[in-house]
């Protein structure tokens, strides 16, 4: 039994920025819930007692000298924007007229 | 005829025939040219070429070799990297439409090493979107096919650099392997590709899919082919967090001892749980596994079986822990900085009908299921569940090794599927990657090298070998000891025996 419905769905789909029609929740519902069902397994094995290990090689501290590198050039990193103005990227209104 | 047939020697032996002024770099290089013009049409496995700057490059390193300058041993041989690569002056995609026609602003540090190592960039191969995938079906710019059987997959997500090997379309290629992307698309197109061990290639430049599995690795036909591009690869990078401190482990002179064919004192553990026993791998596939394994008894390996009891779990935690990461860094396709945009009236709206529209179905499944995994009141459950199993993982992994050298499976449980076989059932296609996703989890390094065909349907089959992490010389070794056991009854490498691909 999955916990996860279309509603379930569209909602994590609006937190994730995807517009969903209703044709697309009717398809990826029912193989997300099946993909759900399967990795419920990972819970039967968890113990208390296991630690979790987030990275396979642990490395701490990893730091370089605090020194200035040559860095993107700011036309450079504008190039593939799809809108830029006066050196910046440029997007839509923030806030929807109802705001 | 006389005239050689570059496209079909191995890389090893391109550069000592560069070296000894038998051949240029430019008859190289416009050789892989003709040969991806001619079939590159049905086998799809190039997103991008780029004759102009290949050409470029052989023509330079041909002045410096006749101007009598040392090179580097690759210096020459053309190589095909897989579109997740960024590299300046060619279009990067990963595979996505979210990327169509992007122009990275800079070189990967592979990408930078291999300009340094002064080979010939043919293009870029195609590959699941963003490297979601087993079979390069998920690719937004339609699938590459099995040069062995142009109906059938090529594996994924690399599956555009594996069957550019197969089809002789280049003789090295890069891959990245988050599951198994490099080593399951060897298998199924009879070619070798190595996982390093996490942190040994520098991932700087390369699109990351899920960053504590993801791992940039060599691709080749041979062995030998594949140590060379994993010593030109692998290395420090100050410019990844993750990048090992310490030297590229020695894989040519391992895959040159293991060439002797003596494997006097090496202990092989055969894992229980990927052996076949409990059924799911393919009769030819197991056949052929076994066969290998007897090979390798016969030059002197101790054989011993370990079980792993965690493995069985290992599935579902990587389809927990890879969705959650890539998730989150997928998050930075938001129609502002690179990439496609959906205009709309607000920056919500055009984010929301962006990734729509940009994104292919493996990606928003993988996207929500991350989004599911990570939500409060759902991340104890799933995520902190996953990756107590990783613990676990690492830890079967640890006590096999004290019982053994190296751990061998199948690499894949079945030869090649058909195209379109299993792209509306996620799990069929996810169980693809059963025997490979361990050693993501635990960063241990893997190698995939041919088997043979299985004999039901004469299609490759491969053979895994894992090592304990910083160990990847083992897998040479080894693996080159089985490949010079195999070939010498073949003939020569197994793809020397696919069929010839008609346009």
């Amino acid at each position: 039994m999955s916990q996860l419905d279309r509603s379930d769905v569209a909602r994590l789909a609006g937190l994730a920025r995807i517009d969903m029609t209703d044709e697309d929740l009717d398809r990826l519902s029912g193989q997300l819930a099946v993909i759900v069902d399967a990795v419920a397994k990972v819970a039967e094995v968890a113990g208390e007692d296991v630690p979790a290990t987030s990275h396979p090689i642990p490395m701490s501290n990893v730091h370089r000298e605090d020194e200035v590198r040559p860095s993107l050039a700011q036309d450079a990193a504008l190039a593939a924007a799809p809108d830029a103005e006066d050196g910046r990227f440029r997007v839509p209104q923030i806030l929807g007229e109802e705001a | 005829m006389t005239t050689t047939d570059w496209t079909r020697a191995t890389a090893a032996r391109m550069a000592d025939a560069l070296a000894a002024g038998e051949v240029t770099s430019v008859e190289l290089t416009q050789a892989h040219l003709d040969r991806i013009g001619q079939i590159d049409g049905p086998v799809h496995a190039f997103l991008h070429i780029d004759a102009e700057g290949a050409l470029a490059t052989a023509r330079a390193v041909d002045e410096d070799r006749a101007a009598g300058k040392e090179l580097p041993r690759l210096a020459g041989v053309p190589i095909a990297v897989k579109d997740v690569l960024v590299t300046q002056g060619l279009p990067t995609t990963a595979g996505s439409r979210i990327l169509e026609g992007w122009m990275p602003p800079y070189d990967a540090t592979v990408t930078r090493k291999i300009r340094e190592a002064r080979m010939p960039i043919l293009g870029k191969t195609n590959m699941d979107e963003f490297a979601m995938g087993s079979s390069t079906e998920h690719s937004g710019y339609g699938p590459t096919r099995n040069p062995w059987d142009l109906d059938r997959i090529p594996g994924g997500s690399g599956g555009g650099s594996a069957a550019a090997l197969a089809a002789f379309e280049a003789p090295l290629a890069i891959g990245s392997d988050t599951g198994g992307s490099i080593r399951q698309p060897a298998s199924v197109t009879g070619t070798v590709g190595v996982k390093p061990t996490y942190g040994g290639v520098s991932r700087f430049g390369a699109i990351a899919l899920a960053s504590s599995l993801d791992q940039l690795g060599p691709c080749g036909r041979t062995v030998m082919d594949t140590a060379l591009l994993h010593e030109v690869m692998g290395g420090h990078d100050v410019n990844d967090a993750t990048s090992l401190p310490e030297p590229v482990p020695g894989c040519v002179d391992a895959a040159l001892v293991g060439a002797r064919m003596d494997l006097t004192g090496v202990r092989i553990g055969v894992v229980k749980e990927l052996s076949g026993v409990d059924g799911g791998f393919q009769d030819g596939v197991k056949q052929r596994f076994d066969e290998s394994l007897e090979r390798l008894r016969g030059m002197g390996a101790e054989v011993v079986e370990v079980s792993c009891p965690s493995f069985e779990y290992a599935l579902a935690a990587y389809y927990v822990i890879l969705p959650s990461e890539a998730s989150s860094n997928l998050a930075k396709f938001d129609s502002v900085r690179f990439g496609l945009r959906v205009e709309k009236d607000t920056v919500e709206k055009t984010m929301l009908a962006t990734r729509a529209e940009g994104f292919g179905d493996e990606v928003k499944r993988r996207i929500i299921l991350g989004t599911y995994a990570l939500s409060a009141g759902y991340y104890d459950a799933y995520y902190g569940s996953a990756q107590k199993v990783r613990t676990l993982v690492q830890r079967d992994f640890a006590a096999a090794f004290e019982q053994c050298d190296v751990l061998v499976s199948p690499t894949t449980p079945t030869t090649p599927f058909k195209i379109g076989e299993r792209v509306d059932d996620p799990m069929a296609m996810y169980l693809n990657d059963i025997a490979t996703i361990p050693a993501n989890l635990a960063g241990i390094p893997g190698m995939s090298l041919p088997a043979g065909l299985a004999p039901e349907d004469g299609l490759p089959a491969g053979f895994q070998i894992l090592a304990p992490a910083h160990e990847d010389a083992r897998l040479y070794r080894i693996g080159a000891a089985l490949e010079a056991s195999l070939t010498a009854d073949w003939g020569g490498p197994l793809t020397a025996q696919a069929p010839e691909v008609t346009a």
